[in-house]
């Protein structure tokens, strides 16, 4: 097999690679970097162990989980990927809580919504008795103008 | 072994002397062999070792708790590992961040809300005075009542407009306010 047709894990570990190599195809030779970082942190035999315990189907996942893994690793030796979640976890703590704060206004809010409601003074309505009768009836408050009578 | 004390989990595990400055000793106690033993499975004891040489001596501790973390999320999900982790908290972060533009919309609306009421029950000032003479102040009076109506229409339609936003909003949401509220969060200890 010629070196141009070697997976990059073949390449950087310097040896042939067969057709059934575990790692020709999620580590193509255009991107060596990749099997480089996640080599660093798991090791070629531990991918190798890790990638053929699992069915075929899921091997393609596992070999971009490990390498995201990698890169969190050497983004931050201290922490790696438990430094994103931690992150996160906080973000979401926060949000929890700024979420939980709106709600209760939104609660007040509707509260006095609903007492304002309740409190309405009754409106002035037309039912007749603002004009006095033929016979003087009761005075109100509201004379309307004479001429509406003509 | 220096001075007969016990070898370190690592040693043990790996079947050879614990040297007096053994890397691992301080992490890796004899007394918690599976600590070890899930790190040398996912990681590999040389690569352990490797990163952790590499590092100032007040980081390994932590160092060492995040592999071990690391590790035993692999072993749960030899698939995602950490990872499952991070694109679960990516989503409820996404859904936590709608949820919380949905609520902040919704206080505006009732504060529109609020604010319109305001004028709408206000008995207009004109209604309480004297009936105006025909002559000089009906001209007045019908151009206020006109500006006010106006001022009320506009009010109402963009409250309207405001509402139907919020509805679509809400029938678009995937959960409901409510939901978080329901589902505390869970902080999966960092150190296991």
């Amino acid at each position: 097999m010629t070196s141009s047709s070697r997976c990059a894990a073949c390449r950087h570990l310097r040896k042939r690679c067969p057709s059934d190599c575990i790692f020709s195809p999620y580590f193509p030779s255009t991107n060596r970097k990749r099997f480089e970082d996640v080599h660093k942190i798991y090791g070629a035999s531990n991918i190798s162990k890790m990638l053929k315990d699992l069915p075929v189907h899921l091997r393609a996942d596992a070999a971009d989980s490990l390498c995201y893994e990698a890169y969190c690793r050497r983004k931050d030796p201290v922490y790696g990927s438990v430094g994103v979640i931690s992150v996160l976890q906080q973000q979401m703590y926060n949000l929890q809580t700024q979420l939980a704060q709106i709600q209760a206004e939104i609660a007040v809010a509707t509260a006095n919504n609903n007492n304002n409601n309740n409190q309405i003074p009754p409106q002035p309505y037309f039912d007749g008795s603002f004009f006095p009768d033929q016979n003087g009836g009761p005075a109100t408050s509201y004379d309307p103008p004479s001429t509406w009578f003509n | 072994m220096a001075g007969g004390s016990s070898p370190c989990a690592s040693c043990k595990l790996l079947r050879r002397r614990c040297a007096k400055d053994c890397i691992f000793a301080p992490y890796f106690p004899p007394d918690d062999p599976h600590k070890f033993a899930i790190v040398h499975k996912v990681f590999g004891a040389s690569n352990v070792s490797k990163m952790l040489q590499e590092l100032p001596l007040h980081q390994r501790a932590d160092a060492v708790s995040s592999l071990v973390y690391e590790a035993n999320a692999r072993m749960r999900d030899p698939v995602y590992g950490c990872v499952g982790a991070i694109s679960y908290l990516q989503n409820q972060v996404s859904q936590l961040q709608m949820q919380l533009a949905v609520a902040q919309a919704e206080i505006l609306c009732i504060e529109m809300q609020q604010q319109d009421q305001q004028h709408h029950h206000q008995p207009p000032p004109v209604m309480m005075l004297p009936p105006p003479s025909i002559s000089s102040s009906s001209s007045f009076h019908n151009q206020d009542i006109d500006h006010k109506s106006n001022f009320l229409l506009a009010t109402s339609s963009n409250f309207n407009n405001l509402q139907h936003y919020l509805n679509s909003t809400l029938a678009n949401s995937s959960s409901s306010t409510s939901h978080v509220m329901q589902d505390p969060l869970k902080r999966e200890s960092l150190w296991t």
